[in-house]
């Protein structure tokens, strides 16, 4: 082995005393360095190919082992595998007040169709015209054989329909599990619980989403899955409301009207227990709104809720309450009641002449125009207003309805004297039947406020006191005098003191006066009037009698008849028993021995 | 007794060429990319009917542009093994300077075929795609210029490299064509690596391209949405990649049976980079591992045979032809059991593909260039008493 020098120079020097070329050893240094270099580069690399060539390796054996592992494991039908986890299933039931059910679920199947994996799509397009009588062949045939790759074809099928097509043997056809909402009673309580159809749909689920009425109203609460799926009980009984709504339906037809509503309310605590609007709907299968014409002719309409009228003479108690309720008078203090009242240009009319001057009670008992208007001058526009304000008739119901915060009461611009008189009788101020039955509510119950409500109230609360409780029953018997003697006789019901009052209001023309042959006929009625319970008022949408010589179109022929009814009918379901004076023994004879 | 004791010698004077070709030459790798390109026609075989339908073609058009191409390849192949590397280093250079100028030129004379990145040249009877073909000969100059900057007074080859990288890259993301990009800088890497990056910058290079992904992903939409499909741990089953995963379960261990596999039908691109699917249905779990053996033997033995290389410039060469060919194999096998996001990427002489075949072939040739025995001055240093230690 050569030594090399400390010195560095030293060769140089010495190849220079030799006469050698300097050049070639000062080559041969860098010879030595490069080779240096290189092996420490190699040594290195060496190393690190190594290293690389394990990960290879690795990573090789990885892959190979991944496919080994998913080479083990069974293949799964390829739909199945993304299960919808982001869509909410499970809506909450929504009963009656006796846990009946009004609205739950039902699983079923949506159907869809995947062209692309269609073996047949002629044949699938005529057995799908055949099982679903609404679809084309030709356009499920253009949909199967076009670009499309997914198409929906039914959002909900009935087992029989699922098996129908599944017996087609079309692996293009599909089925998506779906969660329908259904409606066991099919059209009852339709407007209350208004309806419901998918937000978002996927293939292995779909949102159901609340579209109108309770549905939507509380569409949050039902979906939220942190409720542990607890139902919504709603205050409706249904045994009720399908009296109510057969009775009701019986006489819009037997009165020939076009609409009929009505809203029987616990007098106390403002609950709901019945609530009908006619013509209804199925909400299982509801209805498109009108594209053209009045929304008001859509069987989508509650009537009871959505529908302001001038409800006439029903108003007259109030203003003969307050009177009382002011010490203006008392129920015997005689009004003048000589017509026509006039009032600049207008004169009021009452439908018989009563002579010079009737009775407070015989003002209502009659249904006297003239006898409530001068009543109302004395009162006065301001405290009229402020006494129906705490009516709540001047703003829009409270009641968990999506519709009722559109439907506000129609009031006149100008509160004048005269919108004063013709309020007090029914006239100039539109509210609906259920602004009308929860005033009624409020005034007959002994004179404490309640709010309309659907839902059962965890507790009794009492509301701020609108007349003393003395106001509240001259009120009553008034009511009570009515039936008994005045134009609501028809409304008596043996053993339940029917009290009420009628209200016949010629209907407005859409373009200012009112109609002569087209009335609503509206009866509020509260039963029993000695110990009130519950408040009904029916109202009836043109109805006409025909039975007389004469057409007749007033409540007292049509609305009260189908009142009374109603009441017959469902105060024993609710639980009232009929006081009748129990009858005298004389014409028993008692056998003994 | 020399050769007896230290192996045949690698070079005698006046040897014919294929001879000695055929004694240095790694004759596993070769025996392994032949294999290779013959599964890939028995799976064209299989997966390109489908797509030939569905362009009114004949059943098997694209089986005979594959023996066509492949054929082509070969050749291509064999005649760039038999090159002596520093005859592989000046064509290497000279085909950069050219696919570079047509990677430049492709936003202005490429076509986009309707898939949204303009990636290719349409030359009527085929079409080419340079980033294929630039991604061996970026290797060549790379490594020359990394070797270059190892010799004693030489010029700043790494940042050279590095900087041209950035350019490349620069190109395939203007496609986007973040696949190819990712190989082009996973190539660059690995030839620093081997070139003795210091392990401080390797961890720094690894941070970049983590910076470098994220971006991508919060501006570019192509890129974001793959990668949400990879981070969903559901597959959509209505997906290539549902498709894949569900078709690697259909075939089990030994497949469903050649014909039968179904997955070919609903994918599109199960002539490409989906293949390793259709071979894990038809023919099972063991096709797939035969593949797999194979390109972990080539790309090994590479590795292995190149530890013996003094040369720099062949030892990173080399390394960076395997490195880039292997990492390629396992991106497409990867993305088709859900190892990676998907990411479109040819399974190397399998897939079907023109240039992607071609390229392969000259990628191969010369890292089989490479990895010929040759001597190594190792009697050499024994005379000289130097050791490699």
């Amino acid at each position: 082995m050569t030594r090399i020098p400390l010195r560095p120079l030293a060769r140089i020097l010495e190849a220079r005393a030799k006469g050698e070329n300097p050049d070639a050893i000062e080559r041969e240094n860098l010879r030595r360095r490069h080779d240096d270099m290189r092996d420490r580069a190699r040594l290195r690399a060496e190393g690190r190919l190594l290293v690389l060539a394990g990960l290879f390796l690795c990573a090789f054996l990885v892959v190979g082992g991944r496919m080994a592992m998913l080479s083990a494991t069974e293949a799964s039908e390829p739909r199945a595998q993304a299960p919808g986890a982001s869509i909410a299933m499970a809506r909450a039931d929504i009963l009656d007040r006796n846990g009946r059910v009004l609205a739950t679920n039902l699983a079923t199947h949506a159907l869809y169709a995947q062209p692309p994996q269609m073996v047949d799509p002629e044949n699938a397009a005529l057995a799908l015209a055949q099982i679903f009588p609404d679809l084309k062949a030709d356009e499920l045939l253009a949909d199967f054989t076009g670009s499309r790759k997914f198409l929906w074809i039914k959002k909900k099928l009935s087992p029989e329909q699922k098996q129908a097509v599944h017996d087609i043997g079309e692996p293009g056809l599909l089925f998506g599990p779906r969660e329908m909402r259904l409606y066991p009673n099919g059209s009852l309580a339709a407007h209350v619980l208004g309806g419901a159809s998918f937000g978002k749909e996927g293939v292995s689920a779909a949102e159901v989403i609340g579209v109108a009425g309770i549905e939507a109203q509380f569409d949050e609460y039902l979906r939220n899955p942190a409720n542990g799926d607890a139902p919504l009980m709603l205050s409706l009984d249904l045994t009720v409301q399908a009296a109510v709504e057969r009775v009701l339906y019986g006489g819009m037809k037997m009165m020939n009207a076009k609409g009929a509503a009505a809203v029987l309310m616990d007098v106390h605590t403002g609950e709901i227990v019945s609530i009908a609007s006619l013509p209804d709907f199925d909400p299982n299968d509801r209805p498109r709104p009108l594209t053209q014409g009045d929304q008001s002719d859509s069987p989508l309409f509650n009537r009871a809720v959505q529908g302001v009228y001038e409800l006439g003479s029903t108003f007259k108690i109030f203003a003969a309450a307050q009177a009382v309720e002011l010490g203006l008078v008392n129920p015997a203090t005689m009004v003048n009641t000589k017509g026509p009242l006039r009032w600049g240009k207008f004169r009021i009319r009452d439908f018989h002449d009563y002579g010079a001057q009737l009775s407070v009670t015989d003002v209502i008992v009659k249904s006297s125009n003239i006898g409530t208007a001068r009543m109302a001058m004395d009162i006065g526009a301001a405290r009229q207003r402020d006494f129906l304000a705490t009516l709540g008739l001047l703003e829009a119901t409270p009641v968990e309805l999506v519709e009722a915060a559109g439907a506000k009461p129609l009031l006149p611009q100008n509160w004048s004297e005269l919108s004063t008189m013709t309020i007090s009788y029914g006239h100039g101020l539109s509210s609906s039947p259920l602004h009308l039955a929860s005033a009624y509510a409020s005034l007959l119950n002994g004179g404490t406020r309640v709010q309309p409500t659907l839902i059962r109230p965890t507790h009794v609360t009492v509301g701020p006191r609108i007349v003393t409780a003395e106001t509240s029953a001259i009120a009553r018997d008034m009511l009570r005098q009515v039936v008994v003697r005045g134009t609501a006789s028809f409304g008596e019901v043996p053993g339940y003191a029917v009290g009420g009052k009628t209200g016949t209001a010629d209907k407005p023309k859409p373009r200012g006066g009112y109609y002569d042959d087209k009335v609503i006929a509206t009866f509020a009625s509260v039963f029993p009037a000695n110990n009130p319970k519950y408040v009904l008022v029916v109202t009836l949408d043109e109805p006409v009698e025909t039975s007389g010589p004469k057409p007749r179109r007033t409540a007292g022929w049509t609305a009260v008849p189908v009142a009374a009814e109603i009441i017959r009918r469902v105060a024993p379901l609710m639980g009232l028993k009929p006081e009748i004076a129990p009858l005298s023994p004389t014409g028993v004879t008692l056998t003994s021995n | 007794m020399t050769e007896m004791v230290y192996g045949s010698l690698p070079k005698r004077d006046g040897d014919p060429i294929l001879p000695r070709w055929w004694r240095t030459i790694d004759k596993w790798s070769v025996s392994c990319i032949l294999i290779l390109f013959g599964v890939g026609l028995l799976l064209g075989l299989a997966a390109s009917p489908p797509l030939a339908e569905r362009n009114g073609l004949d059943p098997f058009h694209y089986v005979e542009r594959q023996i066509i191409f492949g054929c082509a390849a070969l050749a291509v192949l064999f005649a760039t093994t038999m090159l002596p590397p520093q005859m592989v280093r000046r064509l290497g250079v000279l085909g950069f300077l050219a696919a570079f100028a047509a990677l430049a030129l492709l936003p202005v004379l490429g076509t986009d075929f309707g898939k949204g990145a303009v990636r290719w040249y349409s030359l009527g009877f085929a079409s080419v795609q340079p980033s294929e073909f630039l991604k061996p000969v970026f290797v060549i100059v790379s490594a020359w210029l990394m070797a270059a900057s190892h010799e004693i007074n030489g010029p700043p080859g790494k940042s050279m490299s590095l900087l041209l990288a950035i350019i490349i890259v620069g190109f395939l993301a203007m496609q986007p064509d973040f696949g190819q990009s990712a190989l082009i800088l996973f190539g660059w890497g690995v030839m620093y690596f081997l070139a003795g990056a210091p392990f401080t910058l390797l961890i720094g290079i690894a941070g970049a391209v983590v910076l470098v992904g994220m971006f991508s992903y919060n501006n570019s939409e192509h890129f974001a949405r793959r990668i949400d499909g990879f981070l969903n741990p559901e597959v959509d089953p209505t997906t290539q990649l549902g498709y894949a995963t569900n078709a690697i379960r259909e075939g089990g261990f030994f497949g469903v049976g050649v014909g039968e596999g179904q997955v070919k039908w609903s994918l599109p691109d199960a002539h490409t980079d989906f293949i390793i699917a259709v071979a894990a249905e038809e023919y099972g779990l063991i096709l797939v591992l035969i593949i797999i053996a194979l390109y972990a033997t080539i790309v090994v033995r590479s590795f292995l045979r190149l530890i013996q290389e003094r040369d720099m410039f062949i030892r990173l060469a080399g390394s960076g032809l395997a490195a880039m060919f292997g990492v390629q194999a396992l991106i497409n096998m990867g993305v088709a059991v859900r190892l990676l996001p998907a990411k479109g990427m040819t399974l190397p002489f399998v897939s079907y593909g023109g240039s992607s075949l071609i390229a392969g072939g000259v990628a191969l040739g010369m890292l089989l260039a490479f990895t010929r025995t040759r001597p190594q001055g190792k009697i050499g240093d024994i005379l000289i008493q130097r050791g490699p230690r």
